[in-house]
């Protein structure tokens, strides 16, 4: 396939910058945070991605989904993160949609996934229990009761996990943490009895929130997929998060470094424009540069996604790596090269450098999927 | 059938019985490489064979049209041809600087009568050209270039020395960028001149590199004389006189292009943590050398984002998308990164890597590749100029 956008593909992406730039640029984020909003997104902007089929863009169409495959989604995530729209569609249309698709049974899928698609129902995914990404380490541990199972543990850092109605959980069935084996996933209701969600304010004034679970109950029905064998279920979703998530720091990067370029244009010191310092000028090249090999990564991850999906673990694995790297570079360059009122909070910069910062942390950051490239390349 | 799929089984036949068995295996070095021309010795009647059956296919040059010499393949069909010579490791007949640099120059440059002239000794191996580009005082800022070409009436007279020019002591014929216009800015007087390297006056000096022989040579022209014309209506200038600049301009993009498809086919073969695995070993599965390991999976994260970028852009040329400039952000990115895996081979390789003659080390191969990739990010631009072109021509910035 070749590694560029179909045409159907580019209306999809035109029409997303437009919308976007109309409903919800960058100014909408501040004014959220400003307005200390406890939903941390607006629901009638969701209601209106959700009528345009973004909620649903993985899904199905006999489900009411527009089923336009990850690299729609992808294009989606690009556009949303040129402009730091803060949604739910990561969470719900990414990785609870993926989940739905690939592992779920049909008698759950007819039941989710056209309430997703409709974005009337909100789901998060609840992985991580320590401070950095390590889905093998899982210790919330679901103990057998019954016909059912009982889960007591905690999670963290679950994106949009405060006002989530299902929360997908992976949980500890058998073995120890650090064992791969032994995982399975469930899918509760956020309202179940024991459940306790916290809401954690972070740096980029979007949502997580810490989960506690105290012997919440499960039945039979809750479990995605196998009982135990949930490891490799888990990866597949965390891969097209990971995918997703690269995708968002590409158009953030991408509309930081656009804003810098205009900045070293406009910008006179010492009786001329900064863009004509050599010093600036190759810090831009470089810089271009990474933000192009980034580019060809994601988009070959997500065409990967697609057409193989069980065996884009390793491009997955490159495309959230790269994009850490770069989106990190852009985020760092934009500030520095702004010069003073890049550290303003007026100035939208700011907000670029912070939502990388999560992003780039969020299902393994670059140190993590190196390393997880070197064991996969047998060193 | 459809039409590719007829020609992908009559080249596989055509190559099953044309190909000798002893021009199939991968290319070891400079010793399986023909370069052709009128001082060339094959280095075995394999290799002659191998170049005339080619030859007269025109696949020497295989998407040249074939009035010229050439195969007239369209691009499919070129690539047809190439995964089937991949397929039985069949090596490449000929190169050279003619098929390369000057082919395309003439394509898109050269008046009718200069194709018919200059191409068919090309296609055919009979005449080997080399490049004559950089000056001792024009480097990166190679327009500044001081060769001089003066208008005698009937000849061109060339005064002036060239450098790093490539096997020139081995080529027949030359391309040259002259100064044929003192008075006019730096880029208007440039043109592009076709000169024979047996006329009295011309006589070359191979360099010796820090990696030890090397094919480079400087290239002296002392009261050359050039006829205006090589043969009845064959003028020696490419395109016009004084606009040499576009032809050189055309031809810098296209090396940049080859450099950098070159930096990703290196990237071919063994990876870096295959190589350093057994260079240095692994505890518990993973490296012995953490901080090593850490380098080395960093630069396969980018080498790999690099291949997957030289396709895109491939794939955005083909459909009309691309960035030209973009060759320089391929060949900065390339050639930084070449740089860069070799530092990490030598690393890896440790005190064995030093090794500068003798057997083990086949005469210090890696040592002598590492010191050569210093050169990637110099020649065809340097890297500083890459990033000018990106910073003005894609990034619009302005000019100091």
């Amino acid at each position: 396939m070749p590694l560029v956008l179909t045409e159907e593909q580019e209306m999809l992406r035109d029409a997303a910058r437009g919308f976007l730039d109309e409903k919800a640029p960058v100014s909408a984020l501040r004014k959220l945070r400003d307005s200390d909003d406890a939903t941390g997104f607006d629901r009638d902007l969701w209601k209106e991605m959700a009528e345009m089929g973004w909620a649903g863009i993985l899904v199905e169409e006999e489900y009411g989904g527009a089923d336009f495959g990850f690299v729609g989604a992808g294009i989606l995530s690009e556009e949303m993160g040129r402009t730091l729209t803060a949604s739910p569609f990561l969470s719900t249309s990414i990785l609870a949609a993926t989940a739905l698709k690939k592992i779920a049974a049909s008698s759950q899928k007819e039941e989710h996934l056209p309430k997703l698609a409709a974005g009337a129902t909100l789901y998060a995914l609840a992985v991580d229990e320590g401070r950095k990404h390590a889905p093998s380490k899982t210790a919330l541990f679901a103990e057998k009761a019954g016909n059912g199972f009982k889960l007591s543990g905690a999670k963290t850092f679950v994106a949009d996990g405060h006002v989530a109605d299902k929360i997908i959980v992976a949980a500890r069935t058998a073995g120890a943490p650090g064992e791969e084996a032994g995982l399975t996933l469930f899918l509760i209701d956020a309202s179940a009895k024991g459940l306790t969600s916290n809401r954690t304010i972070m740096v980029d004034n979007r949502n997580a929130a810490r989960i506690e679970f105290d012997a919440v109950e499960a039945t039979g029905g809750d479990v995605l997929g196998e009982v135990d064998g949930g490891y490799l279920a888990l990866e597949g979703v965390l891969n097209a998060g990971r995918a997703g998530l690269a995708a968002e720091m590409s158009g953030a990067s991408q509309q930081a470094f656009s804003m810098t370029l205009d900045y070293l244009r406009e910008r006179k010191q010492f009786g001329q424009s900064l863009g004509s310092f050599q010093a600036l000028q190759h810090r831009a090249a470089h810089l271009y540069s990474e933000i192009e090999m980034m580019k060809s990564a994601i988009l070959k991850a997500l065409q990967d996604l697609d057409a193989h999906y069980g065996m884009a673990g390793p491009i997955c694995t490159l495309a959230k790596a790269k994009a850490g790297e770069v989106a990190k570079l852009a985020a760092i360059e934009a500030v520095q090269l702004h010069g003073g009122i890049g550290m303003t909070d007026e100035f939208d910069i700011g907000f670029y450098l912070k939502r990388i910062r999560v992003a780039q942390e969020m299902f393994g950051d670059s140190a993590f999927h190196a390393d997880r490239l070197a064991q996969m390349r047998g060193y | 059938m459809t039409e590719l799929e007829t020609f992908r089984t009559e080249t596989r036949v055509w190559l099953e019985e044309n190909c000798p068995e002893e021009m199939r295996g991968s290319t070891r070095g400079e010793e399986d490489i023909c370069w052709g021309g009128l001082r060339w010795e094959f280095r075995s009647e394999a290799q002659k064979t191998w170049l005339q059956r080619m030859a007269s296919k025109g696949w020497t040059v295989p998407a040249w049209p074939q009035e010229y010499g050439g195969g007239g393949l369209s691009k499919d069909e070129v690539k047809i041809l190439k995964e089937e010579m991949r397929a039985i490791k069949a090596r490449s007949p000929l190169e050279s600087f003619g098929i390369w640099m000057l082919g395309p120059a003439l394509l898109k440059y050269g008046a009718h009568e200069q194709k018919l002239h200059f191409l068919r000794p090309i296609a055919r191996g009979e005449i080997r050209w080399c490049q004559g580009y950089s000056e001792p005082n024009a480097g990166s800022d190679l327009a500044s270039l001081q060769c001089k070409c003066e208008d005698k009436g009937d000849h061109w007279l060339v005064n002036g020395q060239k450098i790093w020019t490539s096997y020139a002591d081995e080529s027949d014929w030359i391309f040259v960028l002259v100064r044929t216009d003192s008075t006019a800015t730096k880029h208007n007087g440039i043109s592009f001149i076709l000169v024979d390297m047996s006329a009295p006056g011309v006589s070359t000096k191979p360099i010796k590199l820090i990696s030890g022989k090397s094919p480079f040579c400087e290239t002296f022209f002392d009261d050359v004389k050039t006829p205006k014309e090589h043969s009845v209506g064959v003028s020696a200038v490419v395109g016009e006189i004084n606009r040499g600049w576009d032809v050189a301009k055309y031809l810098l993009t296209h090396e940049r292009e080859m450099i950098s498809a070159g930096g990703g086919g290196l990237f071919g073969g063994r990876g870096l943590g295959e190589v350093a695995a057994q260079d240095v070993g692994l505890e518990n599965g993973r490296l012995a050398d953490p901080i090593l390991r850490a380098k080395i999976a960093q630069a396969e994260i980018d080498g790999w984002a690099f291949l997957l970028t030289l396709e895109r852009m491939k794939d955005e040329a083909k459909s009309g998308q691309g960035v030209g400039a973009n060759s320089s952000m391929l060949k900065y990115y390339g050639t930084e990164f070449n740089k860069r895996r070799f530092e990490l081979m030598m690393d890896s390789g440790g005190s064995d890597s030093l090794e500068w003659e003798g057997e083990r080390s086949e005469d210090g191969k890696l040592a002598r590749s590492w010191l050569r990739t210093k050169g990637n990010s110099i020649e065809g631009g340097t890297s500083e100029v890459q990033l000018n072109i990106i910073a003005k021509r894609i990034l619009d910035l302005p000019n100091a």
